[in-house]
């Protein structure tokens, strides 16, 4: 039954044509096939929020995804976040910030303040709370993230109204 | 800005051209993290590794009567089985105690339980295969028989007649009991004019580091030597544990923690399953990886926390506090935990009770029992979040007796600042503290007035909204007191060894590590002050046993004040031996000569004379050219190990501001303050962001968390989904602000900062809610609160 | 923890999709959005030996208005509920609720047939279908029937769903001009399952709300209709004077069953409690 199944799929903008277990989830396959290690487990069952990456633009909790259910779709981590430059100004923040103690939870959470920064520009600091409730973190006690979170909307918004910051 | 960038310049510098220490410098090893490229535990791919998981009992209490391997080892890729006994011929069992812990009793326990498992979670079997989905696989077709025992689950009844003994030789279940006693307690109370008393209960609860624990076990036959890359806060601890518990030289054993997920004293325990993980990688000779999952975490990891104190307070009708009373009954597990031990935290509560206030009469009595629930030891605050609950509760019930404003009542009652150095009535001794000072600010910060007044409007309305407050003192820096003396050989002094590059950059080696706090962005500020270079020349490396000088690491608040400490006696004597250098080069009296800012300079006119680069070069390269008899020393190592007091105290005092809906019994954490004094603050971001992490970590436990047992010692509630952490979206702001009283024992004055935080926000909230309850003559003060205790404690739900 | 083995199939059709499960029976799970389904694997509380993948069918996809309901596919997600015109239009109730379901990266997958076939009591679309009398359509092998919300929801994780059937749609009835409905739920933390929560619609007239119907979550085996105090008000309109009666109504007739943390006295409170408050937010 542990017969491997031929998947098709863009990791990070890369096309990667791999063999994978059906039972494997879709973090322990970038974890352990990709070696992308930058996610992180931390509960297996979908409520800490540690897995979090993007699967055709959506957030998702990686553990709750089969690696064969990304077959044809194209998934995203912090790896190809941080190369690709898109969530540079939110990296920036929360280092400025240290919106990160530890780090395990860092990927996760950017993740998730990704999909709101482009779905919620206009979000408040209490919706930033409760976007990111999903997300567990022992070391900060949120506020330093949601602080880096507000701070990247709004130098966004300047932005996009033409003020400079 | 989260912080302020810079404090005000209250204190002397410490360093001739001081540019870092006191601003808030974002962490160099940050930026790592936020990119993804960490190097967790479970990152690390060795050769050959194999991955191991763990039968662990399923009942409280139960003989293992059979282990049939033979369709485990069947299963593809499994590579061994391993029961008690296998394990038991390579590694010793321990008895944890402390022989400063007088009478205090534990059995020995071995790394993989034999004949008998007592907790839920207590490792029994070891199977190792290719991969962990093997391993798990496997694990369904062990075989187990066992047979239930009776179990103990219950604190109160831990010693009655009819409660099993766990371990028949130690005569009954009390690990330790303790009672402290001034003399003039009962006099204190009878000629008081106000007593007020309650009974404080604290769920036990745990951790919940996000990375769980986690190690690779890497025996080396050919080297015969074993090296662990752990997650773990205490690296030379469990160097010298595994050292002994396996036999072999400690210069065998290298221990290597690099990122660390999180770990709030979780992971400073050496675990039955450690020393099981590294028995199967020697007896297999691969390296064996072990991660616990998110379930067998809340089973195996420590618990903590579970007290029940009958607590009394006595006062005079001028508003003076005459004593304290407090008798303590802590539920530990079967065993108490290597080698910190179990009865750690009710010592402290013994200790601390009563800790900020100036009376001189105390009682206390303790009792620290066994019980068939997964062991307890040491987590981010110890003995003080109860001790701060149980003090600032009382005393709250105190000044509404009299009559008296919370805050002011605590103002008259608390140390004074000029009273020090002075003794609390517990016998702990305490350097310099600042509680008036504070108790001052942050009546300005919260605006007490502005709240007052809200307050009173808003309860008009129906909106029932409650201020509380919370004096603490929190104990960091120690010395050999906590362990030292008690036979553990947990050090209490650690080391920096700095180096100065040929390019003129600098490297330092520390003792104490990293876990997310900061520490290697602080040695890096303190570093770069003492020599004199720019701060992005300055590398840090923490976490080896076979790189680092010897140490104790993180833990009781230790980090910056020891370990900073040793960092800057280090760069200070790097600094030195630079102008030794530069002196022999330029042929110039050193007393002329200062290093500032990557180059040697002529003090009187601020003129470059020599770059680091250049003197590095010289120094490494052309020894030729210097002056016979002259040899450059550009490595320094200096040791720190604080050696004024058992331990130096800081203080500080919350607030909470809530709003309990009085319909649902919900509670809404509307704000926070704290005003902390830890000395030096070296970094104002990063402590800043250590108070607020340690804040929402005690609102865990006064709101959300508590590990459920059902009366056969199951645990009900060990999954993320039914064991309540905090989250953002329940969380308030936290508003830090700090007073500095640097500590006269070092050089740097900094004292610790990671726990005070979690010591006095249960306290806080828990005076909130009830302040907030008052006119309805209601209070709640067993923890967590939670809707249904308080709609009970207003008689809404009966 | 790693799930046990499972073979994996994913048909492009209801036919292929009805021929596996025939094959395989009771060896066989059916996987949309998984949220529910692999945290059960991952925990080795279930070991199917196939997982059968339906998000291909298309039959199961897609929201669209046919006749006087809101059909909603089963595959659709709860976050295409949350930002749909459509569901905001013709289904306010669903976009009061949807927020509260965990937390977004659920969201994004988790279907709105998985989540009323799953039949958690505590689950907001199942209170929700119940609240607005809503229908599922099954379909098996055989054909399409059609169940009323109140007949759907059996016993917990039990529903009318005979073998070899699923939920491939619902279909709500519009809702019209004159129409209120009111969601809130009590939980500890944002996105937790609630401790009590409580779906209402009702007709607002002149004379005050008729034909109330409260669907409570979380109190009981299945989602609970507190058709006592509905029927209080079958015959005569709901006023801010008839507030108490109808709180006493629910409260006299819930009969919750306590969980981890919270006793049946409790849930009665607090189901008391949200009945008054969404009452009182509808103006009367």
């Amino acid at each position: 039954m542990d017969d491997t199944r031929a998947i098709h799929l863009h990791v990070n903008g890369e096309h990667r044509h791999c063999d994978v277990a059906p039972r494997q989830h879709l973090v322990d396959f970038l974890r352990e096939d990709l070696g992308l290690t930058g996610s992180h487990l931390g509960c297996e069952h979908g409520v800490c929020g540690a897995c979090t990456v993007r699967l055709d633009g959506q957030i998702v909790r990686g553990c709750l995804v089969l690696a064969v259910q990304a077959d044809g779709r194209s998934v995203e981590t912090v790896e190809g976040l941080t190369d690709s430059g898109a969530a540079r100004d939110l990296q920036d923040a929360f280092v400025a910030r240290n919106a990160l103690q530890c780090g395990y939870c860092t990927s996760g959470m950017l993740m998730a303040a990704v999909e709101l920064l482009e779905t919620r520009p206009d979000a408040t600091r209490e919706e930033v709370r409760v976007w990111i409730s999903g997300n567990y973190c022992r070391c900060t006690g949120y506020q330093a993230i949601v602080d880096a979170i507000c701070d990247v909307l709004a130098a966004r918004r300047s932005a996009a109204a033409g003020v400079s910051v | 800005m989260n912080a302020p960038e810079r404090l005000p310049a209250a204190l002397p510098d410490v360093a001739a051209d001081q540019r870092y220490i006191g601003v808030a410098v974002p962490r160099p090893g940050a930026r790592r993290l936020v990119e993804g490229r960490g190097s967790y535990v479970d990152d690390i791919r060795l050769p050959r590794m194999a991955h191991v998981v763990y039968w662990r009992s399923p009942v409280a209490h139960c003989r293992i009567v059979r282990i049939d391997r033979d369709y485990a080892r069947l299963m593809p890729g499994v590579l061994g089985v391993f029961d008690g006994a296998d394990v038991a011929r390579i590694c010793a069992p321990w008895v944890a105690t402390l022989g400063h812990l007088a009478g205090m009793k534990s059995a020995p326990q071995h790394a993989l339980a034999l004949e008998r498992a007592c907790w839920q979670g207590e490792p029994v079997v070891a199977i190792v295969a290719e991969t962990r989905v093997q391993a798990e696989d496997a694990l369904q077709y062990l075989q187990v028989e066992w047979e239930a025992l009776p179990a103990a689950t219950h604190m109160e009844t831990a010693l009655a007649a009819e409660t099993p003994v766990i371990h028949p030789e130690l005569g009954d279940n009390l690990c330790f009991t303790r009672a402290l006693d001034t003399g003039g307690v009962d006099d204190a109370f009878a000629r008081a004019d106000v007593v007020a008393e309650a009974t404080f209960h604290f769920g036990r609860h745990t951790g919940v580091t996000l990375e769980p624990r986690c190690q690779i076990a890497d025996w080396n036959p050919g080297e015969q030597r074993l090296t662990v890359y752990h997650s773990q806060q205490a690296p030379h601890m469990m160097q010298d544990l595994y050292a002994r518990q396996f036999g072999l030289a400690e210069s065998a054993v290298r221990v290597i923690c690099k990122d660390v997920g999180g770990s709030f004293g979780i992971k400073v325990h050496a675990y039955p399953d450690d020393f099981a993980t590294v028995a199967v990688a020697m007896l297999l000779k691969r390296p064996v990886k072990f991660v616990a999952d998110r379930l067998e975490s809340f089973t195996s990891d420590i618990h903590a926390r579970e007290h029940r104190i009958h607590g009394r307070i006595a006062a005079s009708k001028a508003g003076d506090i005459l004593a304290f009373e407090i008798d303590d009954l802590t539920g530990i597990g079967p065993y108490s935990m290597f080698p910190r031990t179990s009865a750690i935290e009710g010592n402290q509560v013994v200790n601390l009770t009563g800790g900020p206030y100036k009376h001189q009469q105390y009682r206390a009595q303790l009792k620290v029992v066994f019980l068939n629930k997964t062991p307890t030891c040491q987590y981010r605050g110890v003995g003080h979040p109860i001790a701060c609950a149980v003090t600032e509760g009382l005393v709250d019930l105190a000044a509404a007796k009299l009559g008296f404003d919370p805050l002011a009542f605590r103002q008259r009652n608390v140390i004074p600042d000029d009273a020090y150095p002075t003794s609390g009535a517990s016998g702990i001794r305490l350097e310099g503290l600042s509680h008036e000072e504070c108790l001052r600010r942050i009546d300005t910060l919260i605006d007490y007035p502005a709240l007052l007044a809200e307050q009173a409007v808003l309860r008009e309305q129906g909106v029932h909204r409650g201020i509380g407050f919370a004096a603490l003192i929190e104990l960091t820096n120690p010395g050999a007191a906590f362990y030292g003396v008690g036979g553990a050989r947990i050090a209490a002094q650690d080391g920096a060894t700095i180096r100065l590059e040929p390019t003129g950059g600098v490297t330092v080696m520390v003792s104490v590590g990293e876990q997310g706090q900061g520490s290697e962005g602080i040695f890096a500020q303190i570093a770069a002050d003492a020599v004199g270079v720019a701060m992005d020349k300055v590398r840090v490396v923490t976490g080896d046993t076979d790189v680092t000088p010897y140490g104790g690491g993180t833990w009781a608040s230790r980090g910056a004040g020891i370990g900073g400490e040793a960092v800057l006696q280090a760069g200070l004597a790097l600094q030195q031996n630079i102008l030794r250098v530069a002196a022999a080069i330029l042929q110039r009296d050193i007393a002329e000569l200062a290093v500032r800012r990557d180059a040697v300079i002529d003090m009187a006119t601020g003129a470059s004379l020599m770059p680091l680069a250049e003197l590095g070069r010289v120094a490494y390269f052309r020894p030729d050219t210097l002056p016979p008899g002259f040899t450059p020393e550009l490595m320094v190592t200096r040791h720190y190990a604080q050696r004024d007091y058992p331990f130096i105290f800081t203080n500080g005092v919350q607030a909470s501001y809530v709003e309990v809906d009085t319909e649902t019994g919900f509670v809404k954490l509307l704000k926070h303050w704290a005003v902390e004094d830890c000395g030096r603050v070296v970094n104002p971001m990063l402590v800043d962001e250590q108070m607020r992490g340690a804040i929402v970590q005690g609102i865990g436990g006064a709101l959300y968390e508590e590990c459920l047992y059902d009366d056969h010692g199951q645990l009900l509630n060990g999954s993320m989904a039914d064991y309540l952490v905090p989250m953002s979206g329940e969380m308030p702001d936290i508003v830090v602000a700090h007073v500095q009283t640097p500590t006269k024992s070092s050089q740097l004055g900094a004292k610790g900062a990671g726990e005070a935080g979690t010591a006095g926000a249960p306290a806080a909230v828990m005076n909130a809610i009830n302040n907030a309850l008052r006119p309805f003559d209601a209070a709640v003060f067993s923890q967590p609160f939670t809707p249904e205790k308080i709609l009970r404690a207003l008689g809404k739900v009966t | 923890m790693k799930a046990p083995a499972f073979d994996y199939q994913k048909p492009r059709s209801l036919d292929a999709m009805f021929a596996l499960m025939a094959a395989h029976g009771d060896e066989a799970r059916l996987l949309a959005g998984g949220q529910t389904l692999l945290a059960t694997l991952n925990m080795r509380l279930s070991e199917p030996a196939l997982l059968i993948d339906i998000t291909a069918i298309e039959a199961l996809k897609g929201m669209a208005v046919h006749g006087d309901v809101l059909r909603i596919g089963a595959l659709v997600t709860h976050s295409e509920i949350e930002a749909s015109r459509l569901v905001a239009a013709h289904a306010p109730l669903l976009a009061l609720a949807a927020p509260h379901i965990a937390h977004r990266a659920i969201r994004n997958l988790g279907t709105w047939g998985g989540a009323i076939a799953y039949a958690d009591p505590a689950a907001e679309w199942p209170a929700c279908l119940m609240a607005l009398d809503g229908v599922v359509v099954a379909r098996s092998a055989s054909g399409e029937r059609r169940i009323p919300a109140r007949e759907f929801f059996v016993d917990l994780y039990t529903t009318a769903l005979a073998e070899g059937e699923i939920v491939a749609a619902c279909e709500l009835p519009l809702h019209r001009a004159g129409d209120v409905v009111g969601f809130n739920e009590l939980a500890r933390r944002h996105g937790d399952y609630a401790i009590v929560g409580l779906a209402m619609s009702a007709r607002r007239t002149p004379e005050g709300l008729r034909g109330l119907r409260l669907a409570f979550l979380g109190v009981g085996s299945t989602p609970w209709r507190a058709e006592a105090a509905e029927a209080l008000f079958a015959e005569r309109p709901l006023t801010a004077a008839q507030i108490d009666e109808a709180v006493a109504a629910v409260q006299a007739t819930i009969e919750p069953l306590a969980d981890l943390t919270h006793s049946a006295a409790m849930k009665r409170h607090l189901a008391g409690v949200l009945t008054r408050r969404l009452l009182q937010q509808q103006g009367l």
